[in-house]
């Protein structure tokens, strides 16, 4: 008696639920090429930005493809400043920060997850509020200290705070570290090997893959800062790829065509490394949204 | 502290310090000390060079009469209370769809993701070519659209609105974030819900959403933490114009510091904002607890 009106009130199964489903996955599908359009749209119209001539740029309304794409474009940018100083610097840059996130990270990681000590978790909350203190609040006094210690105009402001470790860093390498079970520490400690041997001689070499993403996601921090070098460098020869693109844009006009070839030109290495590493960006994601 | 007194816990202890020592000196020098620093220059008259001089609370003082102080915090808050919360909306639109079952849902993935992950930078040149009224081709599609051609950036009205749009561009990530929270959202409850009858969209306000509530807090926590601190898009794009539409609170204290030299009335204005943060964090926690489901799921 109890189970008859039930099945009676079961919504439609069959063809018409088959359809509203397919309905569902339709207007999905649509909404995503809508999105996926609009999110690429500003990228495609940076490199046809990149390709027009000046005369081309001063047609209205605005050409959908470039008339006669000029490849010189990018030569002409990469002339228009001193590109290549740019680029080794934020090379520069870019190599000591992903060495000292990765020295760092996993060791103080494997204090907040392998360890068992007391307060351990308190002063991992810590580590996790830090990431609230907005850094106007830290970035005046940090300024003065390194101009007193002689920083300024040195890339040692930029890179040597990575070295300490960062939250989100530390964070995602402790979650990982979590999933490795603990019997294979234990076996390391009943043969006799210390902390450290068994921190790097057994548990780092099951950590190279988020060690990876920690070394992906340290290159792309440096690679797209913009506040420190801002703040730190201010001699042109230091100068990122990050500063040098703010040369296109003087107080009256902006080169467009120079400063979107300019643009995909420091855009381009980034989309490169996340098409390779596609997976290690969703293992960031992934990592980080583990509770 | 009894704990300390045997030798065992202390020598775990001891070791536990040894492998996050570096995370303690950084700690203490690149985020305590400063803190505690620019809190004291903010009661000194300080230019960056000489010693700085004692003045009390002349700088917070200055800031409670000054007109572009208020206008930056306006507009902050305005930008803000925009681009966050309709980035959430974004965000949970792009995770429901990508959650459907559809074979290349990878590329869709991809796409919306890669724009997150560009140089804030980099995205703000192209805004400047992609918004501009004459050269962009976004207005070209609302003016398809029957829609007004908008100076985005030239016009005080619509300046904040153009950056509001920019910030939409990095959705992805926030997406997927939320995506990885609606699977793990267990299959049985929305098999339980529609043998009551409840149909999508009843399933969605019932069980889906109530569900996300966390996650959706913590994205609007980091958001407003992070809104808060809107800057480059400004530096780059506008220079705090056209007519102060896009001075912000960091663009303003960034002048403060490094234009004007005020090293004391900027590091005021950091504690202040380090105080709103810390407020308005507090309220959306506050509310929280009556819109966020902390059930655990079995």
């Amino acid at each position: 008696m109890a189970t008859t009106p039930r099945t009676l009130q079961r919504p439609a199964t069959g063809p018409a639920k088959r359809t509203r489903k397919g309905t569902q996955v339709w207007v999905s599908r649509l909404l995503l090429i809508l999105f996926s359009v609009a999110l690429l749209l500003p990228l495609y119209w940076m490199i046809a930005t990149a390709l027009k001539t000046d005369q081309e740029l001063a047609v209205f309304p605005p050409t959908l493809f470039p008339q006669n794409p000029q490849w010189s474009n990018f030569r002409e940018a990469v002339e228009y400043i001193p590109f290549f100083r740019f680029l080794r610097n934020t090379l520069s840059v870019t190599a000591l920060t992903i060495v000292g996130a990765v020295v760092s990270n996993p060791l103080i990681a494997y204090g907040f997850s392998r360890l068992e000590w007391p307060g351990r978790d308190k002063v991992f909350m810590l580590v996790l509020a830090s990431v609230f203190i907005p850094f106007p609040v830290v970035i005046i006094a940090l300024f003065d200290i390194f101009a007193k210690l002689g920083w300024i105009n040195t890339f040692l402001p930029l890179v040597v705070p990575i070295f300490f470790g960062s939250a989100f860093w530390i964070f995602l390498m402790r979650q990982f570290l979590m999933q490795i079970p603990m019997d294979i520490s234990d076996a390391g400690r009943i043969d006799g090997a210390n902390e450290f041997q068994v921190f790097s001689q057994l548990i780092l070499p099951l950590t190279l893959p988020a060690v990876g993403v920690i070394g992906i996601f340290a290159a792309l921090h440096a690679w797209n800062d913009f506040i420190g070098p801002l703040i730190y460098l201010q001699d042109e020869s230091r100068y990122t790829l990050a500063i040098g693109l703010t040369f296109f844009r003087s107080q009256y006009d902006v080169q467009f065509n120079l400063l979107m070839a300019a643009s995909t030109l420091v855009v381009l290495p980034v989309v490169v490394i996340f098409l390779l590493f596609q997976r290690a960006f969703l293992e960031g994601i992934t990592l980080g949204s583990i509770k | 502290m009894s704990w300390l007194r045997s030798p065992l816990e202390r020598r775990k202890l001891l070791l536990g310090l040894l492998f996050i020592s570096p995370w303690i000196v950084g700690f203490l020098a690149f985020t305590v000390y400063p803190v505690l620093y620019t809190l004291r220059i903010s009661f000194t008259r300080y230019s960056g060079f000489g010693e700085p001089m004692w003045v009390g609370l002349a700088n917070y003082k200055a800031l409670w009469t000054d007109t572009v102080f208020w206008q930056s915090l306006q507009n902050t808050l305005y930008y803000t209370a925009l681009a966050v919360p309709i980035g959430v909306v974004v965000a949970m639109l792009m995770a429901l769809a990508m959650n459907q079952p559809l074979r290349e849902v990878s590329l869709y993935r991809a796409a919306l993701y890669l724009p997150s992950v560009l140089p804030l930078f980099a995205v703000s040149f192209i805004f400047i070519a992609l918004l501009d009224p004459n050269r962009g081709i976004f207005n070209q599609l609302m003016v398809a659209l029957g829609l007004p051609n908008i100076n985005w950036f030239g016009d005080p009205r619509y300046a904040k609105l153009g950056l509001v749009l920019l910030a939409q561009f990095g959705a992805g990530n926030t997406a997927l974030v939320f995506l990885a929270g609606l699977k793990a959202i267990p299959k049985t409850l929305y098999e339980a819900a529609v043998l009551d009858g409840a149909g999508p969209v009843r399933r969605f306000w019932s069980v889906t959403l109530p569900l996300m509530t966390p996650v959706i807090l913590y994205s609007l926590i980091l958001g407003l933490s992070l809104g808060l601190q809107v800057f480059a898009q400004a530096y780059i794009i506008t220079n705090g114009g056209p007519a102060n539409a896009t001075n912000f609170y960091v663009f303003y204290l960034y002048n403060q510091a490094f234009r004007y030299s005020s090293m004391g009335a900027a590091s005021a204005m950091a504690w202040v904002l380090f105080i709103i943060t810390l407020l308005l964090s507090l309220l959306i926690f506050r509310t929280s607890r009556r819109w966020v489901n902390y059930e655990t799921v079995a």
